[in-house]
C-alpha cells in the first residue's frame, strides 16, 4: 500500500498545484473524464469532494456543484467504483463530511480508498481529538493520511499539536471564511508569513482563495502550494469540454 | 445513570462538537466560559431580574378542568403562551444575550423554523442595541409572516435559506457558514438543545426555568410531563429538574407529518438513525448514503430531521418516551384545546395535545403539558386549514 502523497511530499517538493473538484459534476460520469484531464495537465495532486446534502464548510459554488452531483445520482459506492477502473496516477485525495463516512462505515472506507489510490482524506467536520481517539487507528492501518485544516484565528499552540499528528500536509484556509467567497488574498499574506515562521515539519498548502496564476505565486512565495477549488469548478462549469476547459485553466496557472 | 452532559460534551454516545476547525476557536470559547458566566453572580441577578420583569416569569401552571374532564385526569398547562414573544423561546434567548455581552460580541445571528426565536433573538437584540440577523428557510418565511413581520419591526434584518427544503435545517446550516465568515465578532444564539456543545447544555440551562418553576408550583411530583420535540428545547425545559424523579413519565411528541410510514414526515426519534448533523452526534433523518432527509411537518417549528442529543439519549436510554402526531391530529387538538380551554395554542404545541387520547390515564393521575406556545402566529395555516374564512 504506497501513499503517493507522502512519496511526493517526501522531498519537500514546491509550487504544488492541488485541483478540488466534486465528484460526479457536472455530470456524473465526469469524475474520471476530469481525474484524467487534470493528470494530463499535469497537476500535483488532486482532490475530490464526496457531495454531501448539508456541506456546512462549504460556500455557494461547490454547494451548487454537491447539489448537482447528488442528483446525478453521486454516492460513495459510485465513486470507488469510478476509481476502481482508473487507477489514480497522482496523489488523490477525499473530501467528504463525517456523516456520509460513518453511514459508509470507517474500516470499509478506509479499506476501499486503499484499495482503489486514495492517498489522504480531508474530513472538515472530523475535529482532531475524535480522530485521534476513534480514527487515527484505522488510517494508519490503511496507510492513509488525515489531512487537517488550520484558519487565521487557530493558536500557534494549537497549530503546532496539529503539525505533529500530520503525516501528509496541513491545509490552511486562508481567510476565515466559507470556500471561494472572499475576494481578496493579499490579507492572507500576513498570516502565511507568520504560518512559514512557524518553521513547521509539515508541509503547507492554502486555499479557500486562489483563483489565477498572480494569487498562486502570491500564496506559493510564503509556503509550498495551493488548492483550487470552487474557481475550478467555475471553469467547468457550462462547457462543452470540460478536459479542454481543464487543460487550458492548469496552463493559466502553472 | 447520568442523564447530563459528561465533561466532553457526550450524553452517552450521542453530542460532542463534530465542528469545522473554522469554528474551534469559537466553540472553544464559549467551552470555556458559558458554566462560569451563568455561574456568576451578576449573570444570575439579571437573568432572573430580565425572566421576571421583562419576560412575565413565573408563568401560571393551569389546571385545565375541562380538558380534565374529558380525559379523566387533571391536565395541568404550563402556560410558556404567556411569556413575551408568546412562547418559550426567550428564556433562552435571554440567557444567550447575557453571555454574547460578556463575551464582548457585538453582532448577533440565529437561526429560525416558526419565527418564534427569530423574533425572541430579534427582541432581546433591541433590548441590549446588538445588531441581529436571522436566517430564515424560504418555505417559512412564506408561512410564518406574521413572525418575520415582527422580527423587522424590532430591527432585525432577515435573511432567506433558499437551499435544500428551505427550511429549519437550511436556516441552521446558513447561520453555521455566517458564523464561519465572521468569527471574531459574531455570537450564534442557537435556538434549541442542538448544535455543537456546549449548546445542547448551555440552552438545557436556561429553559430549565420551566421544570424549576413546575416543581415549585405543583405540591408533589407530577405523573407525566409531555412536551412537543422539534429540536427539543421546551421539552428539556421540561424535563430538566425531574430527570431524575423516576416516577414522573417524560413524553416528548413529534411531527409525523403525513404519518411515520409516508416520505412527509418530520419523526426524527421514530424513523431516524444514529449520525452527525449540525455538529453533533444525534438521531437523524437520513438515506442509506448519509444525506439528511428533507423533513415535512405543518408545523414550521417542528420540521426538522435532527434532534438534541439529550434526547436521542433518553430515548436510547428509556428514561423518556417519544410519540409521533400526524398534521391532521395536531389541527384537531388546536381546535379542542381553543374550544375547550378557550387558548390558541401554537400548531407545534398542539402536537403535544394530541397525545392524551393515547395515554392509559387514571383519574389520579396528574398530568402536566407543557403550552410552549400561542397560536398568533399559525393563523394564516389554521385559517387556510380549517377553513376559518367561510361565513
Amino acid at each position: 500500500m504506497n501513499n503517493k502523497l507522502t512519496e511526493l511530499l517526501k522531498n519537500k517538493p514546491q509550487n504544488l498545484l492541488n485541483i478540488f473538484y466534486t465528484a460526479g459534476y457536472p455530470q456524473l460520469e465526469d469524475t474520471t473524464t476530469l481525474l484524467t484531464a487534470l493528470e494530463i495537465a499535469k497537476v500535483d495532486l488532486v482532490e475530490i469532494g464526496i457531495p454531501f446534502s448539508d456541506p456546512l464548510a462549504d460556500g455557494p459554488t461547490i454547494q451548487e456543484s454537491s447539489k448537482i452531483a447528488l442528483e446525478n445520482g453521486m454516492s460513495i459506492e459510485k465513486l470507488f467504483s469510478q476509481l476502481e477502473n482508473h487507477t489514480p496516477k497522482v496523489p488523490v485525495l477525499l473530501m467528504g463530511y463525517l456523516n456520509p463516512v460513518m453511514q459508509y462505515g470507517l474500516e470499509a472506507f478506509c479499506k476501499r480508498c486503499s484499495e482503489v489510490g486514495v492517498d489522504g482524506l480531508i474530513v472538515p467536520d472530523l475535529p482532531m481529538y475524535i480522530y485521534e481517539t476513534e480514527f487515527k487507528e484505522v488510517f494508519e492501518k490503511y496507510n492513509i493520511s488525515n489531512i487537517f485544516l488550520v484558519t487565521p484565528q487557530t493558536s500557534e499552540k494549537r497549530i503546532r499539536e496539529i503539525d505533529a499528528n500530520s503525516n501528509g500536509f496541513i491545509y490552511a484556509v486562508s481567510s476565515a471564511s466559507t470556500t471561494g467567497s472572499k475576494t481578496d488574498f493579499s490579507a492572507a499574506a500576513d498570516y502565511l508569513g507568520k504560518l512559514k515562521e512557524m518553521d513547521l515539519k509539515t508541509p503547507i498548502l492554502t486555499g479557500f482563495n486562489i483563483k489565477n496564476q498572480q494569487n498562486f505565486q502570491d500564496a506559493c512565495n510564503y509556503v509550498d502550494g495551493a488548492i483550487i477549488g470552487s474557481e475550478f469548478i467555475r471553469q467547468i462549469t457550462d462547457v462543452d469540454d470540460i478536459a479542454k476547459a481543464t487543460a487550458n485553466f492548469v496552463s493559466s496557472i502553472k | 445513570m447520568s442523564y447530563q452532559v459528561d465533561e466532553k460534551g457526550f450524553y452517552g454516545e450521542f453530542g460532542g462538537a463534530f465542528i469545522p476547525e473554522l469554528l474551534y476557536p469559537n466553540i472553544e470559547e464559549l467551552q470555556e466560559n458559558y458554566l462560569a458566566i451563568e455561574k456568576s453572580p451578576e449573570f444570575q441577578e439579571e437573568f432572573h431580574q430580565l425572566l421576571k420583569d421583562y419576560v412575565g416569569r413565573p408563568t401560571p401552571l393551569f389546571l385545565a378542568k375541562r380538558l380534565s374532564a374529558k380525559y379523566g385526569a387533571e391536565i395541568w398547562l404550563k402556560r410558556e403562551d404567556l411569556c413575551h414573544t408568546g412562547a418559550h423561546k426567550v428564556n433562552n434567548t435571554i440567557g444567550q444575550i447575557l453571555l454574547a455581552e460578556k463575551l464582548g460580541k457585538k453582532r448577533i445571528i440565529a437561526e429560525t423554523g416558526a419565527g418564534q426565536h427569530g423574533v425572541a433573538t430579534a427582541t432581546v437584540c433591541a433590548l441590549k442595541g446588538l445588531e441581529c440577523i436571522i436566517y430564515m428557510g424560504e418555505k417559512d418565511i412564506e408561512r410564518q409572516a406574521p413572525n418575520v413581520a415582527r422580527m423587522k419591526m424590532l430591527g432585525a434584518t432577515v435573511r432567506p435559506a433558499t437551499s435544500g427544503s428551505k427550511t429549519l435545517k437550511d436556516a441552521t446550516n446558513e447561520a453555521m457558514r455566517d458564523w464561519i465568515n465572521n468569527p471574531e465578532d459574531t455570537h450564534y444564539i442557537i435556538g434549541s438543545v442542538v448544535g455543537p456543545h456546549p449548546y445542547p447544555d448551555m440552552v438545557a440551562r436556561y429553559q430549565s426555568v420551566i421544570s424549576e418553576e413546575i416543581k415549585k408550583q405543583m405540591d408533589g411530583l407530577p405523573d407525566y410531563v409531555i412536551a412537543c420535540v422539534g429540536g427539543g428545547s421546551n421539552a428539556m425545559g421540561a424535563f430538566y429538574h425531574f430527570l431524575d424523579d423516576k416516577e414522573v413519565k417524560l413524553i416528548g411528541v413529534e411531527a409525523a407529518g403525513l404519518g411515520v410510514d409516508t416520505e412527509k414526515t418530520a419523526a426524527t426519534l421514530t424513523l431516524g438513525t444514529p449520525g452527525v448533523l449540525h455538529a453533533s452526534r444525534s438521531i437523524m433523518m437520513q438515506d442509506k448514503d448519509g444525506q439528511v432527509l428533507e423533513p415535512h411537518s405543518i408545523s414550521a417549528g417542528l420540521d426538522y430531521p435532527g434532534i438534541g442529543p439529550a434526547h436521542a439519549w433518553l430515548k436510547v436510554s428509556e428514561r423518556a418516551q417519544y410519540m409521533a402526531v400526524t398534521d391532521a391530529a395536531a389541527l384537531e387538538a388546536a381546535v379542542e384545546v381553543s374550544r375547550l380551554e378557550g387558548i390558541i395554542p401554537a400548531l407545534e404545541t398542539a402536537h403535544a395535545f394530541s397525545v392524551l387520547k393515547d395515554l392509559d390515564l387514571k383519574p389520579t393521575d396528574r398530568v402536566v403539558i407543557n403550552l410552549s406556545g400561542r397560536g398568533d402566529k399559525d393563523m394564516n395555516t389554521y385559517m387556510e386549514e380549517l377553513n376559518l374564512n367561510a361565513l
